[in-house]
């Protein structure tokens, strides 16, 4: 609508999809392993409804815009525009999301990292629509973070996300508005498997979180403690230097996955930011959410487990 | 293209709509209705806040054929309300522009949660912009509005 508002695009018509049936709701598939997330599911559903499930996307999508922009926004919306700078892409890379598309003669799965092939160039085929975003559900704790001017209506000028993936004992990450494209920060995801091997052979119960549709009746609460989410954030983003946080990572350990993220960027100078202050910006944040995640992690191991109660403002200025 | 749609109560039914037509050119220059303002034409501002079926949204991003068959709800069909007499009380209205656009999201917000917090108010109106710069004006009139209301008994 910008572009037609601005006379930067005058299509011969518009196809408004919102109406067609179940487009703008969520399931459980994979025997409740998978989110499926249709395409006009708003941002603000998002974060009402799939807090427990998705954290990180969940957190993401609170960083986007305005409660007015999140009320029309999706998933499939940041998907389809490939902005380099979409919020929910770094959670999506972090995630190993698949892309349910369709045209009218066939549908098809696109692996995240297949999708984004250049600034605001995506795989989607000209006749092919977004259909679904398919998110494997959380099962270990997660993080995103976004640096921008003001934590309200910002164009990210850098963002991180973190996925924690204890029960498969993997590491994902996901980097926006620091390259062509989102991008994966493979060499930081393995050092950081390396560096938490030892962790993952913790009691699994207490580390994996809810899964299925019993952690649907965690949102509600999740909405009530939305407001306070920033305080408990600024309370953790003091212990930035990792010294208080109870985690078997050294310092070192953590201030190398923020050197691997950094490098992994490739961020160019513009009217958001510098190169250089991107870079740097991604080895804090890097720090920042494996500092937040390691503590979810602690957390979880404590026989009284509050593993969801740690969220970040994700639009944490610097 | 033709859109029916229900504005402040009222069913409309207009023809000869431009299909890349937003929704506040609709409300504006079709159904006569000028108090959601037109200032940035892009989702930044938030002066152009209306509901749709009961959703707070920045008309200038939906396309008037979207609300076909929809119950729009404009600062016009707010009136009178508390959150507007706030505003007057509290001298949360300078040049007046941003006002419409803040009254319906204070409407929206206040709809949610009766008491908000500080915090609270600062993020729901984190889509409307004053440039005039009379926030603490303006958030003071939303605190106003919530304590009246608990106190009328709600």
């Amino acid at each position: 609508m910008v572009d037609i508002n601005f006379g930067r695009a005058r299509p011969g018509g518009l196809l408004d999809l919102s109406r067609v049936e179940g487009l703008d709701s969520w399931e459980l598939i994979d025997g409740g392993r998978t989110v499926r997330i249709g395409a006009g599911a708003s941002f603000t559903r998002i974060i009402d409804e799939l807090g427990s499930l998705c954290p990180a996307l969940a957190q993401a999508a609170r960083t986007v815009g305005s409660p007015q922009i999140r009320n029309r926004g999706t998933v499939a919306g940041n998907l389809a525009t490939a902005s380099p700078a979409g919020d929910a892409h770094p959670v999506l890379l972090a995630c190993w999301a698949q892309v349910e598309v369709e045209s009218a003669h066939a549908a098809r799965l696109i692996d995240i990292d297949d999708f984004f092939v250049g600034p605001k160039r995506s795989a989607l085929a000209p006749d092919e629509l977004i259909r679904a975003v398919r998110i494997p559900a959380a099962a270990g704790p997660q993080q995103f973070a976004k640096i921008g001017p003001r934590n309200a209506m910002v164009i990210a000028t850098a963002s991180f996300a973190l996925n924690l993936d204890v029960a498969g004992q993997r590491v994902g990450t996901g980097i926006g508005s620091a390259g062509p494209t989102p991008l994966r920060a493979q060499a930081a995801e393995q050092m950081l498997e390396e560096a938490l091997a030892d962790r993952w052979d913790a009691p699994e119960a207490e580390l994996a979180r809810p899964l299925g549709p019993a952690a649907r009746e965690h949102s509600e609460q999740e909405r009530a403690n939305c407001p306070e989410r920033p305080v408990s954030a600024a309370n953790k983003s003091g212990n930035d230097s990792g010294a208080d946080i109870p985690s078997r990572l050294s310092e070192g350990a953590a201030r190398q996955f923020g050197a691997l993220v950094a490098e992994a960027a490739s961020p160019i100078d513009d009217v958001r930011g510098s190169a250089a202050y991107r870079r740097h910006a991604l080895s804090v944040l890097a720090r920042r959410t494996l500092n937040w995640a390691l503590a979810d992690l602690s957390e979880a191991e404590r026989p009284v487990s509050g593993a969801n109660k740690s969220g970040n403002p994700g639009g944490a200025a610097a | 293209m033709r859109v029916n749609v229900t504005v402040n109560g009222v069913a409309h039914r207009v023809d000869h709509v431009w299909a890349l037509e937003s929704l506040l050119d609709f409300l504006r220059e079709r159904v006569g209705l000028r108090g959601t303002k037109n200032a940035c034409e892009q989702g930044e501002c938030g002066s152009c806040s209306v509901y749709v079926d009961g959703v707070l949204v920045c008309s200038c991003l939906v396309a008037a054929g979207q609300v076909e068959g929809c119950s729009v709800v404009t600062v016009e069909g707010l009136d009178p309300s508390p959150v507007q007499q706030a505003f007057v009380n509290a001298g949360a209205v300078q040049c007046g522009f941003c006002t419409p656009g803040m009254v319906v999201a204070a409407h929206c917000l206040l709809a949610d949660d009766p008491d908000p917090d500080d915090l609270t108010v600062r993020e729901q109106l984190s889509g409307n912009l004053c440039r005039c710069t009379g926030y603490q004006k303006i958030l003071d009139a939303v605190h106003l509005a919530a304590e009246r209301a608990g106190a009328s008994g709600r």
